[in-house]
C-alpha cells in the first residue's frame, strides 16, 4: 500500500528484511518473550526439585545445567532483549525521528541476538547445557566436561557481539537525530535512560568479550590463563566478568526507571517532579555502575583495603537511586492518579524495589556480606530488583505502549488479575529467600538435606511461583482476548511525550512532518497550551527511506555457523562460516544503496485517511 | 536448627556480623517506614476520583526537599559505613594477638589449621601438630583459630554459619580467616561456591571441645594407638586387609596412606557418611559399592563384590568402626 516495491513481497520476506525501528522491535519483543518463556519454564523446573528435601525430580547435573541457562537466558536473552524491543520502538518517535541512524546495524544487532540464543540453547540438544552458573567462574568452567561452556562462551560472544552495535546505534540515534528543539534536557526519562544504558552497554560489552575470549583460548585452543598450575590466575576472571557484570544490573534497571518516569508521570497528570536531578541520578548511577564490581567478590580474598573501598562506594550507590524514588514519590503527590494496569505495576515497582534496595545496602557491607555472599539472601535481592525493578518496568511498558505497537488495547480487566497474581507470586516466591540464606542455604544447591529447617519456606517459595507462572499465562491470553479493542489507541492515556502524537499504528515514516518540540513533554505541552497538534518544522516533501535487506540475517548466519565450528574445533566449518560472513559483508560494502522516497502525494492521502 | 544460622551466632565473629545485620536491618528499616508511609500517603490521599477532571499544578521540583532527601541518606549511610569498615579490618587480622598491647600471655594461644577443599570434601591439615583430619575440624573451646584456605580443583567457599562469614578456597591463592568458638558443640560448614554436580553435599562440621578433649585428639590423631590401626581382633584385622588392598592408596589411618580422599583416622567418631548420609553400616555399604549414586561426580570408584566380597564388606566396616582416636 505505502509503496508498489513492498506490496509485491511476501509478509515473511518483509520481516527477514525489515530495517524498519518499529518491525524490529517488535521482533525483540516477541524474542524477548520467547527466551523469557523458557527461562521460566527453567526456573519452574527448579522450583519443582526444591519444593521438597532431597527431591530426586532432576539429576545434580541437570540441576546445574538449568540454574546456569535459567540465569544466562533471563538476563541476556530476556530482559535486555525486551528492552531493547521498547527502546528500539519508541525512542526514535519520543525523540522525533524518522528511523534510528543505522537502520541497517539495528537489523543486524537483531539478527544477531537471536542467532546467539538459538545457539547457546542448542546445547540443550547436543550433550548438555553449560553448568558452571551465568558468571562462569573459572576453573570450574574452564575444566567443564563435553560442549556446553563452549556454547555459553559463542553464544553470548555472538549475542554480545548485537548488543554492542545496538548501543552504538542509540547513542548515536540520541545524539543526532533529535527533531529541532529536543534539546538534551528536553528528552523524555525513557530516551535518557536509554543513553545512560548504551553507555554502559559501550564500556561493559567488551569486558565480557575479553573474558570470554580468554575463556575459549582455555577451552578450545589449550590456553592456560586460568590454569592455576601453568601460572594461571583465577581471580582474573572475576574481574574482567564483574566489570562488566555489574554495569550489566544497571543496563537492566536504568531502561525500566526510565519507563516508570513515564508512566508515573502520565498517569499522575502531572510533570516529573525534579527532571533534572531525574537525569543527573541516572548518570551517576551509570557512572558508579562502574567503580563497585568487586563487592561481588568480597569473598574472594582481595583484602581489608579494597572491601572497605568498594563496601563504601557501592553504599553511595544508593543515595542517587534514594533521589530517584522521593521524586517518583513527590510526582505522585498532589497528582490525579490512575490505576491502569500500566501504573500499578510501576507502583508497585516503588515498595519492592526499595525492598531489594536495602538489602544491597545490607549487601554492600563487606564484613556482613561474608555472612549473605552465595546464599539464598542474595538470590533474594537480585531476585527484587531484577522482577521488582526490570520485570515489572517490561510490563508495565508492555501494557502502556501496547496500543501504540500493536493497534489494540490489552484488557484493562484481565490485566488486573494478572497484576495482582504475579505481584503476590513475586513476593511469596522472594521474600522467605532472604531468611533462608540466613539460616544456611546455600546459593546453587540442587537440594537441600531434610531435618536443617529449610523445607517450610522452600515449599512456601516454590507456591509463590507457581502463582507467578500461572500470573503469565494469563498475560497470554489477554495478548489473544483483547485483539478487539482497537478503539482509542491513538492517545489512549493523555500520553505527555512525542510518540503519542503518532498514528496508531505508526507510519513507517514515524512523521509526516518532523515535529517542532517547544516544551519537556512536548505533545502535553501543544494540548495544553496550542491546539493539540505538534507544529511542524519543515515543509511536507518526498520522505526518504532506507531499503530493507536480507543481508543482516546472511552476515549473522556466517557468524553462528563459524562459531558452531570454534565449538566443535573444526576449520572447514569455521572457514565456510567466514566466508559466508565476510562475503555479506563485502557485498554490503560495495553495493551502492540509497534507498527509496516515499511521495508526498502519498504520504497526503494517508494523513488524509488517518483524520 | 541451632549452630547453623547465622542468624544465632555462637562465636565473636559471627556476633561481629550478626550485629552488623541487625545494625543495618533498623537503619533499612527506618528507610522503609519513611517511604511507605509517604507512599501510602500519596496514593490515599491523590488517587483519581470520578468525576475529577482537574489538571494538576505541573511542579517541577523543589531544592529543599531535594537537598534533604540527598543529606539524610548519606548520614545514614555512615551510620552504616563507619562500623563496616572497623569490622572489616578486624575480621582480615590473622596475625596473632602479641603481647604487651593489653594481651594476657594465654590468649597467645593460636591454632593454625589449613582447610584444603576438593571436590566434595574437605582436608584439615594441623600444621603444627601433624595431623590431617578429614570433613571433620576439631578445635579447642576459647581460643583463636586461623585457618588458611587453598582449593585443589575449583573454588570453594567454606562457611560455618553460626561461627563465621566465609571466605573462598581459591586454587593457586592462599586466603585467611579467624573465628573462635566459646561454647562445645558440633556446628554445620557448607560449601557456598558452585563446585560442580555435588556442591550441595560438601558439608563438614567444626566440632569444639575442651581443651583436654582436644590434646587428647590430637596426640592420638598424630599417633594412633597402633592395635586399631593394625585391627582388634580377627575380623577387624581381616578388614584391614582388605582395606590395604583397596583403599590405602588414597585413604589414611595414622600416617600410613594416601591423601586422595580423606583421612580415615578417627572415621569411627563420624556422624555421617561421606559428609551427609548417617552413620550406619548400610550407608557405608552402600557408599563403598556405588559412590557416584550417592554422591554424583565425586573421585571415589565404586567396589563391586568382585573388587569386595560381601564378607570382606562386613569385615572392612567393622574395622572402618574401630578407628577413633578419642576413648
Amino acid at each position: 500500500m505505502s509503496n508498489s516495491s513492498t506490496s509485491k513481497k511476501s509478509v515473511l520476506w518483509d520481516w527477514l528484511t525489515t530495517v524498519d525501528h518499529k518491525k524490529i522491535g517488535i521482533m525483540y519483543f516477541f524474542g524477548g518473550l520467547f527466551f523469557f518463556t523458557i527461562a521460566g519454564l527453567e526456573a519452574m523446573l527448579m522450583r519443582i526439585q526444591l519444593m521438597f528435601p532431597e527431591m530426586s525430580f532432576l539429576h545434580e547435573q541437570t540441576y546445574n545445567e538449568v540454574l546456569t541457562m535459567h540465569g544466562t537466558t533471563m538476563l541476556f536473552l530476556a530482559a535486555m532483549p525486551l528492552f531493547f524491543a521498547f527502546m528500539n520502538f519508541v525512542v526514535p518517535l519520543q525523540i522525533g525521528a524518522r528511523d534510528v541512524a543505522f537502520p541497517f546495524i539495528n537489523s543486524l544487532g537483531f539478527w544477531l541476538f537471536l542467532f546467539g540464543g538459538l545457539l547457546l540453547n542448542l546445547s540443550w540438544f547436543t550433550g548438555g547445557a553449560p553448568d558452571a552458573g551465568w558468571t562462569a567462574y573459572a576453573p570450574l568452567s574452564t575444566t567443564s566436561a563435553g560442549h556446553g561452556l563452549d556454547y555459553y562462551i559463542m553464544g553470548l560472544q555472538v549475542s554480545g557481539a548485537g548488543t554492542l552495535m545496538s548501543g552504538i546505534n542509540f547513542l548515536v540515534t540520541i545524539v543526532n537525530m533529535r527533531a529541532p528543539g529536543m534539546s538534551m534536557m528536553r528528552m523524555p526519562l525513557f530516551t535518557w535512560t536509554t543513553f545512560v544504558t548504551s553507555m554502559l552497554i559501550l564500556f561493559a560489552f567488551p569486558a565480557l568479550t575479553v573474558g570470554l575470549l580468554l575463556l575459549m583460548m582455555d577451552r578450545i585452543f589449550g590456553g592456560a590463563f586460568f590454569d592455576v598450575a601453568m601460572g594461571g590466575n583465577v581471580v582474573i576472571y572475576q574481574h574482567l566478568f564483574w566489570i562488566f557484570g555489574h554495569p550489566e544490573v544497571y543496563i537492566l534497571i536504568l531502561p525500566a526507571f526510565g519507563i516508570f518516569s513515564e508512566v508515573i508521570s502520565t498517569f499522575a497528570k502531572k510533570r516529573l517532579f525534579g527532571y533534572s536531578a531525574m537525569v543527573f541520578a541516572t548518570m551517576i548511577i551509570g557512572f558508579l555502575g562502574f567503580m563497585v564490581w568487586a563487592h561481588h567478590m568480597f569473598t574472594v580474598g582481595m583484602g581489608p583495603i579494597a572491601n572497605a573501598i568498594f563496601a563504601v562506594a557501592t553504599m553511595a550507590i544508593a543515595v542517587p537511586t534514594g533521589i530517584k524514588i522521593f521524586n517518583w514519590l513527590l510526582t505522585l503527590w498532589g497528582g490525579r492518579i490512575r490505576f491502569t494496569v500500566a501504573n500499578l505495576f510501576a507502583l508497585a515497582f516503588i515498595p519492592s524495589f526499595v525492598m531489594g534496595g536495602v538489602t544491597g545496602v545490607q549487601l554492600a557491607m563487606s564484613a556482613a556480606d561474608y555472612q549473605f555472599h552465595d546464599t539464598y539472601f542474595v538470590v533474594a535481592h537480585f531476585h527484587y530488583v531484577i522482577i521488582g525493578g526490570s520485570v515489572f518496568g517490561i510490563f508495565s511498558a508492555t501494557f502502556y505502549w501496547w496500543p501504540k505497537m500493536f493497534g489494540y488495547r490489552l484488557s484493562e480487566s484481565l490485566g488486573r488479575w494478572f497484576f495482582w497474581l504475579f505481584l503476590i507470586g513475586f513476593h511469596l516466591t522472594f521474600f522467605v529467600q532472604h531468611f533462608l540464606g540466613l539460616i544456611g542455604m546455600p546459593r546453587r544447591v540442587a537440594s537441600y538435606l531434610d531435618g536443617q529447617g529449610l523445607n517450610e519456606m522452600n515449599f512456601i517459595s516454590s507456591m509463590g511461583a507457581f502463582m507467578m507462572a500461572f500470573a503469565f499465562i494469563l498475560l497470554v491470553i489477554n495478548v489473544f482476548v483483547s485483539r478487539k479493542n482497537t478503539d482509542d489507541v491513538q492517545d489512549p492515556w493523555d500520553g505527555r511525550t512525542l510518540e503519542w502524537a503518532t498514528t496508531s499504528p505508526v507510519q513507517e515514516y514515524n512523521f509526516a512532518q518532523t515535529p517542532l518540540v517547544r516544551e519537556l513533554d512536548a505533545f502535553w505541552h501543544e494540548k495544553q497550551f496550542g491546539d493539540g497538534r505538534m507544529k511542524a518544522a519543515e515543509p511536507l516533501d518526498d520522505i526518504h527511506m532506507p531499503n530493507g535487506s536480507i543481508l543482516p540475517i546472511i552476515i549473522t548466519t556466517g557468524l553462528t555457523v563459524a562459531s558452531f565450528g570454534v565449538i566443535y574445533s573444526t576449520w572447514s566449518i569455521i572457514i565456510l562460516g567466514l566466508l559466508i560472513n565476510f562475503g555479506a559483508m563485502f557485498v554490503r560494502s560495495i553495493k551502492e544503496d540509497h534507498g527509496y522516497h516515499i511521495p508526498v502525494s502519498e504520504i497526503k492521502r494517508e494523513q488524509g485517511e488517518g483524520k | 536448627m541451632e549452630n547453623l544460622s547465622a542468624l544465632d551466632p555462637r562465636g565473636p565473629v559471627a556476633e561481629m556480623q550478626f550485629d552488623l545485620i541487625m545494625l543495618s536491618t533498623y537503619v533499612m528499616i527506618f528507610v522503609m517506614v519513611v517511604v511507605f508511609s509517604i507512599y501510602i500517603y500519596v496514593l490515599l490521599r491523590f488517587r483519581e476520583r470520578p468525576g475529577d477532571t482537574h489538571i494538576p499544578e505541573q511542579v517541577h521540583g523543589n531544592r529543599a526537599l531535594e537537598f534533604i532527601w540527598t543529606t539524610i541518606p548519606i548520614l545514614l549511610l555512615l551510620i552504616l559505613a563507619i562500623p563496616n569498615v572497623m569490622d572489616t579490618f578486624t575480621l582480615a587480622d590473622t596475625s596473632a594477638p602479641t603481647e604487651g598491647e593489653g594481651v594476657e600471655e594465654e590468649e597467645e594461644d593460636v591454632l593454625n589449621v589449613e582447610v584444603h577443599a576438593h571436590q566434595f570434601w574437605w582436608e584439615f591439615i594441623y600444621p603444627d601438630h601433624d595431623i590431617n583430619a578429614g570433613q571433620e575440624m576439631y578445635i579447642p573451646t576459647d581460643t583463636r583459630v586461623n585457618v588458611e584456605l587453598h582449593a585443589s580443583d575449583v573454588i570453594h567457599s567454606f562457611w560455618v554459619p553460626a561461627l563465621a562469614g566465609k571466605m573462598d578456597n581459591v586454587p593457586g591463592i592462599e586466603n585467611e580467616m579467624w573465628f573462635e568458638a566459646p561454647d562445645e558443640g558440633v556446628y554445620f560448614g557448607k560449601c557456598t561456591e558452585i563446585c560442580g554436580a555435588s556442591h550441595w553435599l560438601m558439608d563438614f562440621k567444626v566440632i569444639a571441645v575442651d581443651e583436654g578433649t582436644f590434646s587428647v585428639w590430637a596426640e592420638n590423631m598424630a599417633e594412633p594407638d597402633p592395635e586399631i590401626v593394625e585391627g582388634e581382633g580377627e575380623v577387624a584385622a581381616q578388614g584391614r586387609e582388605v582395606f590395604e588392598g583397596n583403599c590405602i592408596n588414597c585413604h589414611a589411618v595414622g600416617d600410613e596412606g594416601g591423601a586422595q580422599g580423606p583421612n580415615m583416622t578417627n572415621y569411627g567418631e563420624r556422624e555421617v557418611v561421606a559428609g551427609f548420609l548417617d552413620y550406619t553400616e548400610e550407608n557405608l555399604y552402600d557408599w563403598i559399592r556405588d559412590p557416584d549414586a550417592l554422591k554424583p561426580d565425586n573421585e571415589m570408584p565404586g567396589f563391586d563384590e568382585s573388587a569386595i566380597s560381601d564378607d570382606e564388606m562386613d569385615a572392612l566396616i567393622e574395622y572402618i568402626g574401630q578407628q577413633r582416636v578419642l576413648d
